[in-house]
């Protein structure tokens, strides 16, 4: 493997971590906004206390990936900030209220009130973003953003309009929803109540995933997407993993095993992540980007390999210990 | 892009400066077994936790508005300058997964663990401030690459790039200055507490505080932004011409407070000159040669009235808060009290955004002192910028949005303020 293809690896483990766990704040952030019944409020606060000392971090995979992004590959990076102009503009206005609403409610809870707008901004905007960075995902994966050396050639609604791009945004919006509640389900094992909430949540999220996952399938079918040539090429082992996984998470939220649904619906958000990885290798933005034509000079990435080794060593011990402090199996050490 | 920017910048400073005025505080209480101290650092970090969040959102921005703005420019320059840009991000990720640990750990951790959190978040917070002002270093004396015959990049020297020459300068001037901002900005909302006769142990303590680390920090401002200026009569000359209004070249030039320089006239008009004071101050020799506006083509000038302007604003407002901080001490020091006299502590209310418009100003100093250049002799700005359509509507909304989300957070603020006030009675 060539350095290019190391690092284009990394920052594909980094929209990983992105997805896996940013991704579950957002998700947080639709049952906030969808809290019902007569425990709507616990309902909140737990998404509140699981999401409190994390989210930050989460989020700093995203800038993470969009710094490697433009370090490793400027070209690919320059195409598809601007390919992608709009649904990108769109999610950052969702992630600057979104963050910015969360950090006014929790830290200002006892100033404003639990009543205040910002609840509903934070609700709205974790719904907008997994949506139109879903859509964005799409048009990369099904080859629209045209860029023959380099130089961006498709237009700036191409790819993450279409009906194929509008699912698949709806699918990373409820996958979104999905994780946050196999989460949350985890977090109260010892609140039947709000487990059984959640459970129930969880339910609703993976039958509505799986079906537009199934409905994306059939569209990249119907229309001879190249998505499709990705999932059925190279991409079919961790593709077809994927498709024995759904059911396996489906079973362990019915028969609320919560610890076993989370590893499941993670495992759900690698293979479907990695079977499209996979599938365009060695593409960035397929069909004319690849990693070895816009990766930045060599020297630039052998630099890039050690400061990512070096940042990793005082990174994932941190994480470890962010994570240990947090979401280790303590409630009664609940603050 | 400006706009991102010198938004994201104020939050930023203070994600520098807080976590060192955070640390500190929880230090004094632990060592001394102080409660107020405490009290302030618990506070503080509430005010730190909205402050850091906006920051963060914000910054994010901002790095993806560099490459739908600049596409061609960080196509360019993204492999040189990009090691940075990643050391920046370990460095903020160190500072989120800290902050996440001190916001929420002060129930899981012990005290003094819960303080040792507070450590990462104050040096990976310097950290990101001077790697990422490495890049902007970069772009005013670009290194660490060749240009091939056919204007391809050539062997590129990413460390070089990184420590290109005015690292040196910029860099340490940048992170004091965040220290200088958030040391004013703190002690003018403590004044501002103290005027309406608000004066308890937390107004003193947190006034104090404050002004320790601007006192410190505005000289150590003072002696970077003066070796700062003397590179870059070495570097930059057209943009040191513009800074002093130099349109001649000549030997023994002066320097003009103040005025409007005129490109019609050649020279600065309703200024006060000091002659053979700005040869002194760049070579220390009063005869030496300063290279004036004049020899650049008219294409290659930056816009005077905007850089000198800026520059004397920067200096001036620099020079009334060291002031400010000098008479503060002085009088503390000879009463062996906190001064709370009704003028003082009007300036000092007035230092806060005084020291913040001195910050906006030394960034546009550098950034329009390099005009038209994006990367000094190397990139024209116009040659780098987007072709994205629709890029009016997209500002005006992130204008909206900034402009919402800081009247929030001081709103914010306020109330948590008066909160404080009511649970301490």
């Amino acid at each position: 493997m060539s350095t290019a293809e190391v690092i284009a690896g990394i920052l594909w483990l980094a929209l990983t971590a992105y997805a896996v766990l940013a991704g579950a704040d957002f998700g947080g952030g639709v049952w906030d906004l969808f809290a019902t019944g007569p425990r709507a409020a616990e309902q909140r606060s737990a998404v509140a206390e699981a999401m409190g000392p994390v989210w930050e971090a989460n989020h700093v995979w995203l800038i993470f990936m969009i710094t490697g992004l433009l370090t490793a590959f400027p070209v690919t990076f320059g195409v598809l900030a601007l390919a992608l102009y709009i649904p990108f503009t769109i999610a950052l206005v969702g992630i600057v209220l979104r963050g910015a609403s969360f950090a006014f409610r929790a830290h200002g809870a006892d100033a404003v009130g639990p009543a205040s707008p910002w609840g509903v901004i934070f609700g709205v905007a974790s719904v907008v973003t997994p949506f139109f960075l879903g859509t964005a995902a799409a048009a990369v994966a099904s080859g629209a953003i045209r860029a023959p050396g380099g130089h961006l050639a498709s237009g700036f609604f191409d790819g993450w309009t279409t009906p194929l791009a509008v699912v698949i945004g709806l699918f990373a919006l409820s996958i979104c929803a999905y994780l946050a509640a196999t989460y949350l389900m985890v977090e109260n094992e010892d609140r039947p109540a709000l487990l059984t909430d959640f459970r129930r949540r969880a339910m609703a999220a993976a039958l509505v995933s799986g079906f537009l996952a199934l409905l994306a399938v059939a569209i990249s079918f119907a229309d001879g997407s190249r998505l499709l040539q990705s999932l059925t090429g190279r991409g079919l082992p961790l593709f077809v993993l994927a498709l024995l996984n759904g059911p396996l998470a489906l079973w362990a939220v019915w028969r609320s095993r919560p610890r076993i649904a989370r590893v499941a619906v993670i495992g759900q958000v690698v293979l479907v992540l990695w079977a499209w990885a996979v599938g365009q290798w060695p593409y960035l933005i397929p069909p004319d980007l690849t990693i070895s034509a816009t990766a930045a000079p060599a020297a630039t990435l052998t630099g890039m390999l050690v400061v990512t080794t070096v940042g990793g060593l005082l990174l994932l011990p941190s994480l470890w210990l962010l994570f240990r402090v947090f979401k280790a199996r303590n409630p009664q050490a609940r603050a | 892009m400006g706009t991102s920017l010198g938004f994201h910048i104020v939050f930023a400073v203070l994600g520098v400066g807080m976590p060192l005025l955070m640390s500190a505080a929880e230090g004094l209480a632990l060592w001394r077994h102080d409660e107020a101290w405490m009290v302030l650092a618990r506070r503080w970090s509430k005010a730190f936790g909205i402050l850091f969040a906006v920051g963060a959102v914000s910054g994010t921005v901002l790095s993806f508005e560099l490459g739908l703005l600049w596409p061609r420019f960080m196509a360019f320059s993204g492999g040189i300058f990009g090691l940075p840009f990643s050391a920046e991000g370990f460095a903020f990720f160190l500072e989120a997964i800290f902050l996440g640990l001190y916001l929420y750990g002060w129930n899981r951790l012990s005290p003094i663990k819960h303080w040792l959190t507070s450590i990462p978040i104050a040096v990976s917070g310097a950290a990101s401030s001077v790697f990422v002002v490495m890049t902007n270093a970069w772009m005013n004396t670009p290194a660490g690459f060749r240009l091939g015959p056919d204007g391809q990049l050539a062997q590129v020297d990413p460390l070089g790039a990184a420590l290109n020459p005015s690292t040196a300068t910029e860099d340490p001037h940048m992170l004091v200055s965040a220290y200088v901002v958030t040391g004013f900005v703190v002690a003018a909302v403590y004044a501002a507490g103290l005027l309406r006769g608000r004066n308890d142990i937390f107004h003193r303590r947190g006034l104090a505080a404050g002004m320790v680390m601007a006192a410190v920090a505005i000289v150590l401002a003072g002696i970077t932004g003066d070796s700062s200026a003397r590179f870059i009569y070495e570097a930059q000359p057209a943009k040191f011409a513009a800074m002093e209004g130099i349109y001649r070249t000549q030997r023994g030039a002066p320097i003009t407070l103040g005025g409007i320089p005129s490109d019609a006239q050649h020279r600065v008009l309703y200024g006060i000159e000091i002659p053979k004071a700005l040869s002194f101050l760049a070579t220390f020799d009063p005869n030496a040669e300063v290279r004036g506006l004049d020899t650049y083509p008219p294409g290659d000038r930056p816009n005077p009235v905007l850089v000198h302007l800026s520059f004397d604003g920067m200096v001036g407002l620099g020079l009334f808060i060291g002031f400010l901080a000098a008479v503060f001490w002085l009088i503390a020091i000879r009463r062996r009290s906190l001064p709370t006299g009704r003028w003082l502590l009007l300036g000092l209310v007035a230092a806060g955004p005084a020291s913040v418009l001195a910050m906006e100003s030394g960034w546009f100093v550098t950034e329009f002192g390099r005009q038209p250049w994006i990367v000094y002799g190397i990139m024209r700005t116009s040659e780098a910028a987007t072709t994205a359509p629709a890029l009016g509507p997209a500002f005006a909304l992130f204008l909206v949005i900034y402009a919402g989300l800081a009247i929030a957070t001081a709103r914010l603020l306020l109330m948590l303020a008066a909160r404080n006030r009511k649970a301490a009675y």
